[in-house]
């Protein structure tokens, strides 16, 4: 978006441009001096590295195949004297959390962000976790934006911080700060740091004598940390009416604003370490004092550590994010409205008209295999009418769900498969399907290869071979690869050709040992596509309203009249036609 | 003023609160948006909350404060009556687009007018797809009815082609400026 200039009222011009809580951030890591970016997609994080990769071209930027490396690459990258930034959604941190917990043991050079962006409301994750307990874990500062000028601020002071205290900083987000647009005043780029090479070993070297000594180095400077958080400008009080004070941080301050504009506020923008001072100075003036948070009594419970009794989670809900009118009702006491909502048909997302998962699912099910899942789109294929995923935990799992699953049963009782998508496997199903082998399991793995990672909106990865910034570095031969893994039994199948799909499962079913199949054809939303993109048509005197072609759950073919009607969604890709026997759909396929 | 934008994912909400912000941004306004993407983007319900006034904070619209509600679908119009302020202004594209239940015959498709009536009495059905089926490019529905949205609004016309110049690439430039003068055209009373 352009930006647009204003005259101030000391005459001089401000560039103003409304950015999103994630181009925000990649402004500030920009205007920070930040030369190293690296992050794997994930809602609500995804939009920081591709804003990053597009405007900002003096920054090196990178998908990594995971979380843990993209830390890793960046710890790498400080240690060099670079700044940078690690990018994830919340549960990539999970996938980081082996290199977070040591890295504040070591010596940080450049300074070094790791921006986690949580999903309160579970909008597009698997579950609603706090991050904020990070920062407290590994025992890093931690900095929570409440707007999208903040996001940009924030991410400045997050790198000044880092390299003052010699410490990763955590950069903390939710859907609403990393989704929501704001206007934000731009400023100046502040240079970047050259890099030099330099050896500190005792430092960087994390063997239990030199982790030992580097232990009370963190602890020293975690302490330290609270009187720079009493000392700083984003703690700050806004005194207003002394009967209501609300202690709050992230999105949940703008919301308790909103409810309550004539209350008194202290309003954390650095929430890790708490400033202790600053928090009791607050309380001795308020009458009422509540902590308002988002999911986990993160600083409630830090302030009644302190022995400042005040409300929170007695009455606003640990689950689910808040939003103004929660808020309003939760302090006054107030019954929410019964607000009798008119009963609507739902419109859950669904995978699109002619994505090639659809066939394949539907083959592993006529079938009769269980199927556990993973995280991508192909989770959607869990909905009615298709009812085809029966598990779905985390990234990489259901490779191993199958693997433990089929071994208990032992050979020839249970039809266990696994899918998983391209990406998802190069972030953590390599490693599953090499046990799978190793450990002489018998599970039919298929890897879903639709040549990008679509949930998150179509980012390249290894597998594609096409870098952040579209440049063509590899070519990966996934089969070889699934092949020098261990895995006898691989077959490449067009999950487009609906019967040899089932008769290609059916065979894989049968071999004894592991089995992958690699169902390929392009996401239909990438040009790359295979489908020719014109609707198929009914012949109504043909159909005999069996619904078979329904059971696929395509959102392109309805049911009205005892006849199935196919819509303009309609993209062509032919398995409904493949697979009605009177042969009523038709067109060019 | 409180706009919420409800529809189907793909239907191009998202380019339509972007450039109602960016308007208003440049006519002086603080400005918040918000919205879901992600999995909520593969053809599930999505509503977008814009907001704009001296000062905003939050980039939530709060029950029963939304004063204009557009809606891509008639259904998803339906949706999030909650937001409403009594009498709020309600314009809804004449397009249905069947969800799931409805699909497979096991639900109709509601009339949503009368559900909407006892909120409101301001309701506006507008030919938003029919216009951009004419115009020869269905995709272009966003920008018809963000015209005719823009009527109820302060900014100036040329205001709004300052904001698609800047934000539009310039080949598909001329064919929004039609189509936004389109839907301006929609009288909205």
């Amino acid at each position: 978006m352009a930006f647009f200039i204003f005259e101030s009222s000391q005459g001089e011009y401000v560039m103003k441009k409304i950015l999103s809580g994630n181009e925000a951030i990649a402004r500030g890591a920009f205007e920070a001096g930040v030369s190293f970016v690296s992050a794997y997609p994930g809602t609500p994080s995804t939009e920081i590295l591709q804003t990053v990769a597009n405007e900002y071209p003096a920054i090196h930027a990178e998908w990594t195949p995971n979380e843990k490396v993209a830390l890793e690459v960046a710890a790498g990258a400080s240690y060099a004297g670079a700044r940078c930034m690690a990018v994830m959604k919340h549960v990539g941190v999970n996938v980081a959390a082996d290199p977070l917990m040591t890295l504040p043991y070591t010596l940080i050079r450049g300074g070094l962000v790791l921006v986690s962006a949580d999903d309160p409301e579970l909008f597009s994750s698997q579950n609603e976790q706090d991050n904020r307990h990070y920062a407290r874990f590994a025992k890093i500062p931690m900095l929570e934006p409440s707007t999208s000028q903040e996001a940009k601020d924030f991410m400045i002071e997050a790198v000044r911080i880092s390299e003052e205290f010699e410490t990763p900083v955590m950069l903390r987000t939710t859907t609403r700060i990393s989704h929501s647009m704001g206007v934000v005043e731009l400023g100046r780029e502040n240079g970047c740091r050259t890099p030099s090479l330099e050896r500190h070993p005792a430092e960087w070297v994390m063997l239990p004598a030199n982790a030992r000594a580097r232990h009370p180095v963190i602890e020293e400077r975690i302490w330290s940390l609270r009187a720079c958080s009493d000392a700083s400008p984003l703690n700050f009080m806004e005194m207003g009416s002394p009967k209501l004070g609300i202690i709050s941080s992230g999105v949940a301050y703008q919301y308790a604003k909103e409810a309550f504009p004539d209350a008194s506020f202290l309003k954390l923008g650095l929430s890790y370490p708490l400033p202790e001072e600053l928090i009791r100075k607050f309380a001795a003036q308020v009458d009422d004092l509540w902590v308002v948070e988002e999911l986990d009594p993160f600083m409630e419970e830090q302030v009644k550590a302190m022995g400042i009794d005040c409300h929170g989670k007695d009455r606003l809900s640990l689950c689910g994010e808040l939003n103004p009118d929660i808020i309003r009702n939760a302090i006054t006491g107030r019954e929410p409205e019964d607000a009798a909502l008119p009963d609507l048909p739902p419109r859950p997302p669904s995978m699109c008209p002619g994505c090639p998962h659809r066939s394949m699912l539907w083959a592993l099910k006529r079938n009769k295999c269980f199927i556990a899942g993973d995280i991508g789109c192909y989770t959607l294929g869990f909905l009615p009418p298709l009812s085809a995923i029966d598990t779905c935990l985390c990234m990489g799992a259901g490779i191993n769900h199958a693997h433990g699953m089929a071994t208990v049963f032992g050979p020839g009782k249970e039809k266990i498969a696994a899918v998983i998508g391209d990406s998802t496997f190069y972030h953590s199903g390599i490693t599953g399907l090499l046990n799978l082998a190793y450990n002489k399991g018998a599970a039919l793995i298929v890897i879903l290869d639709n040549s990008t990672t679509a949930m998150t909106g179509a980012q390249d990865h290894p597998g594609t071979g096409v870098t952040v910034r579209g440049e063509r570095n590899v070519n990966l031969d996934l089969e070889t690869l699934v092949r020098a893994l261990g895995i006898g039994w691989v077959k490449t199948v067009d999950p487009y050709d609906v019967k040899q799909t089932r008769k290609d499962v059916k065979e894989a079913l049968e071999f004894e040992g592991p089995s992958v199949i690699i169902s390929k054809a392009p996401c239909v939303l990438l040009k790359s596509r295979k489908v020719p993109g014109r609707p198929l048509t009914v012949d109504t005197d043909v159909c005999t309203g069996c619904k078979v072609c329904i059971g696929l759950g395509c959102p392109a073919i309805e049911f009205r009249d005892e006849k199935a009607h196919i819509n303009e969604m309609c993209v062509g890709c032919g398995v409904c036609a493949d697979l009605c026997a009177p042969g009523a759909i038709g067109g060019e396929k | 003023m409180n706009v919420l934008m409800t529809g189907v994912g793909g239907q191009g909400i998202i380019l339509a609160s972007d450039m109602l912000s960016e308007v208003m941004m440049r006519s002086g306004c603080d400005v918040k948006k918000s919205e879901i993407h992600g999995m909520a983007q593969r053809g599930g319900s999505v509503m977008s909350h814009v907001r704009f006034a001296e000062r905003v904070d939050s980039p939530l619209i709060p029950f029963g404060g939304c004063d204009i509600l557009l809606s891509f679908e008639e259904l998803e119009a339906a949706r999030y009556l909650r937001y409403l302020k009594k009498d709020a202004t309600v314009i809804i594209n004449r397009y249905r687009l069947a969800p799931p239940a409805v699909v497979s015959g096991s639900r109709t498709y509601p009339d949503v007018v009368p559900i909407i009536r006892e909120k409101t009495p301001n309701i506006h059905l507008v030919p938003g797809s029919a216009i951009a089926e004419e115009m020869g490019n269905a995709r272009g529905v966003n920008i018809i009815l963000l015209g005719a949205l823009s009527a109820l609004l302060d900014p100036p016309e040329s205001a709004w082609y300052d904001a698609i110049n800047s934000m539009l690439k310039e080949k598909i430039r001329a064919a929004n400026i039609e189509g936004f003068k389109r839907g301006r055209q929609i009288q909205i009373q």
